[in-house]
């Protein structure tokens, strides 16, 4: 290890103290950056000392929740694993994950290492990073001014996937994209997914991405559709189909949380949303695909309450509240399904952002089946966040009416102040921060 | 005078399972309620790659955005129906086209990956240019006393010869970044960049594709008003964001004015 290094570790670890303590805020992309700007190899060098195994977690949605879930999975099989789990996905953020985890020394003691990649900062993170597996959760259309078309981003993963020297996927079989993408990058592979049609009770107009084959152009036929372009297909054309799943998710059941088999196990979460079944294959599936036998994922799942956001529950006097970053549609879509599989009366407040890290382009606020929230009997729902004004727009071509406050802050405490008990907030990237740290503190307050 | 209620309008749109950027649902949701909050019946057909195209049963023709690739397909597709497409523009046929489906009507798309050839439906041409041009952007436009909002997501620089510009660009890009017009106006085509989607911020704009399409259709029209408050505070918003400092308090209290109370 070099001593520029050694300096860089100190660095970083001051710096996070720093930003933490004194300014209250995440320290990791800032620790990350200046342990770069210091020394510029020090992420190769420390994750060159990772003993095991490494695996970056790509793909539009669930990046976070798999890679977290993924990283418990594998402290529970006794392996000790640098995480990024705060979702700093970014270069800076991932340097920090590993200058954060090394010791004063410069050494790092991990086993295997879990590193979420945001899709545009893949190649960058692979001249430093070179891991052995990928898991590649889903494509959807995100943040298309920031990743460009879904088209630019799979030609993006397809080029990091070559750069690196040959690695494992651990494929989402029932996306045809990122089937696509691991049959294109040449790479080795093992595919998880859902076999059989699972009732939702859901009838939608969502937008499907990649409706068409990309290996012949003619329209893709389903056997069955999850969600999104998530299902059983196959090409009438050219006989690209689904690929047989090595871990096939059966028997799903969302009520009071899901449960579902994979290879004759059972498994059980509180976590809701459809969506999480798939996360949690994908978690699972990496584990296995790692070697381990995952004996102990079942208690992994029952004790896995992430505090990132992802359906955090807080509690407020009498108000139960339910946070939940929703970023794009088919994110936006699969909340809703939670708000609608939810019985009791609820109220809604959805934030929209459009700061840079949250895509400044909001017209994927009209490809969300907003109109599905008219099934909700009674209940309000107010609008708020930057672009609360084009989010009540949508809504009234939705036929629903919203109230409007611009401060998420006081949009909270008016419910809570009027009694609301179930409260659901939904929120893209960047309120999700703040107003998780809002929550907590109101939380706290309450419960002094 | 006819009354509205036997008035209907029927909407193409073309190729939503390929260019289906966007938003586009938007601009035909927009279009639909417009109408039928009028009393005025109307129905969106959708056109897929394969399905045939009778222009002589519509009323207004949504081209939307999507892919190079995708819009590879489109043109191979439109190409058989272009001498239709054709007849339906000179005989006044509303079409609004964005985007990709802007890019299309014209002669030509060259990119660094080959030329894509487009219907020569309008005399405008496309070149990729080196940067993307990507942002909110703002124009004055004679369809609209307020000013028109929207989001622009494009490398192609159009450039629209003698043709009328849709709007003056106050904020943004615009055709090519540099000429300061967005856009082009071509009988009752409505050619844009613009996506956010376009029409529900610009209600304006909307009835005036409705307007053209129901007088090509009926004879003289007039519109009802409608309650276009939350329409107008969401395009304010924006005008607010992006151009209080170029214009003076003059400018942004006509835009308040126009927004109203909420």
């Amino acid at each position: 290890m070099k001593l520029r290094s050694i300096a860089a570790v100190w660095a970083a670890k001051i710096t996070e103290k720093v930003c933490v303590h004194i300014f209250h805020r995440q320290g990791a992309t800032w620790a990350g950056r200046i342990a770069l700007l210091i020394s510029p190899t020090v992420l190769s060098e420390l994750s060159e000392q990772v003993r095991r195994g490494s695996f970056a977690v790509c793909g539009t949605n669930g990046k976070t929740t798999v890679n977290n879930l993924l990283c418990k999975a594998l402290e529970a099989e006794g392996s000790s694993v640098i995480c990024n789990y705060t979702g700093s996905n970014m270069l800076n953020g991932v340097a920090a994950a590993f200058v954060l985890g090394a010791k004063t020394n410069g050494r790092l003691d991990a086993d295997y290492a879990c590193i979420e990649i945001d899709e545009a900062a893949a190649r960058e993170v692979f001249t430093h990073f070179k891991p052995n597996q990928m898991v590649l959760t889903n494509l959807f259309r995100d943040q298309l001014d920031r990743y460009g078309e879904i088209d630019t981003t799979m030609d993006i993963l397809n080029k990091a996937i070559r750069f690196v020297p040959p690695m494992k996927l651990i494929v989402n079989g029932d996306d045809p994209l990122s089937t696509y993408l691991a049959l294109m990058s040449g790479s080795d592979y093992v595919t998880y997914g859902i076999s059989e049609p699972v009732h939702t009770g859901r009838n939608t107009q969502e937008i499907r991405e990649g409706r068409f084959c990309r290996y012949c152009g003619t329209q893709l036929a389903y056997r069955f559709y999850h969600y999104g372009q998530l299902g059983d297909y196959h090409c009438p054309g050219c006989g690209f189909k689904r690929p047989e799943l090595e871990f096939a998710g059966r028997n799903v059941e969302l009520y009071d949380g899901l449960s579902f088999t994979v290879g004759g196990k059972w498994f059980r979460s509180s976590q809701r949303g459809f969506y999480n079944v798939y996360n949690i294959l994908a978690a699972y599936a990496a584990v296995r695909t790692a070697g381990l036998k995952a004996g102990n994922f079942r208690k992994v799942l029952s004790d896995f309450h992430p505090k990132n956001g992802r359906m955090e529950e807080f509690f407020a006097g009498d108000t139960r509240i339910l946070l939940n970053l929703a970023k794009n549609p088919t994110g936006f879509n699969q909340n809703i399904d939670v708000v609608l599989q939810d019985e009791q009366y609820k109220e809604l407040i959805i934030a929209v952002n459009d700061n840079e890290q949250d895509g400044t382009d909001i017209s994927w606020l009209w490809d969300v089946d907003f109109e599905r929230l008219g099934e909700i009997e009674g209940g309000s729902v107010t609008v708020s966040g930057i672009r609360c004004r084009d989010l009540m727009l949508r809504l009234k071509y939705a036929g629903i009416h919203a109230e409007l406050e611009q401060d998420v802050e006081k949009a909270l405490h008016r419910h809570i102040a009027e009694g609301s008990k179930n409260l659901y907030v939904l929120v893209n990237y960047t309120a999700l921060f703040d107003t998780r740290n809002l929550l907590k503190r109101i939380c706290e307050e309450e419960h002094k | 005078m006819r009354t509205t209620s036997d008035m209907k309008i029927t909407i193409g749109h073309l190729y939503p399972d390929l260019l289906n950027l966007y938003g586009d649902r938007g601009n035909v949701a927009c279009m639909m309620k417009r109408c039928l909050w009028r009393g005025i019946q109307a129905e969106t057909i959708e056109f897929n790659t394969g399905d045939s195209i009778d222009f002589g049963k519509l009323d207004i023709v949504l081209l939307g955005g999507g892919s190079d690739r995708e819009q590879r397909i489109v043109c191979q597709e439109l190409k058989k129906i272009r001498n239709q497409f054709r007849d339906y523009i000179e005989n006044n046929g509303v079409v609004i086209a964005v985007c990709g489906g802007y890019q299309l009507l014209g002669k030509y798309y060259q990119t660094d990956a080959g030329r894509i050839e487009g219907l020569s439906l309008l005399d405008i041409y496309t070149e990729q240019g080196e940067e993307r041009l990507i942002g909110n952007i703002i124009l004055k436009s004679r369809l609209s006393d307020i000013p028109v909002v929207g989001f622009e997501n494009h490398k192609g620089r159009t450039y629209i010869n003698s043709c009328r510009p849709f709007g003056r660009v106050l904020y943004g890009a615009g055709n090519d970044g540099k000429s300061g017009y967005e856009g082009i106006i071509y009988k009752n085509v409505l050619g844009t960049y613009l996506h956010g989607p376009l029409l529900p911020k610009n209600s304006q704009i909307c009835d005036w594709l409705l307007e053209r399409a129901l007088k090509r259709k009926y004879g003289t029209v007039q519109l009802e008003e409608l309650d276009d408050r939350l329409e107008r505070v969401a395009n304010a918003y924006i005008c607010r964001r992006f151009i209080k400092k170029k214009w003076g308090r003059n400018m942004r209290y006509k835009i308040e004015n126009a927004a109203g109370g909420i």
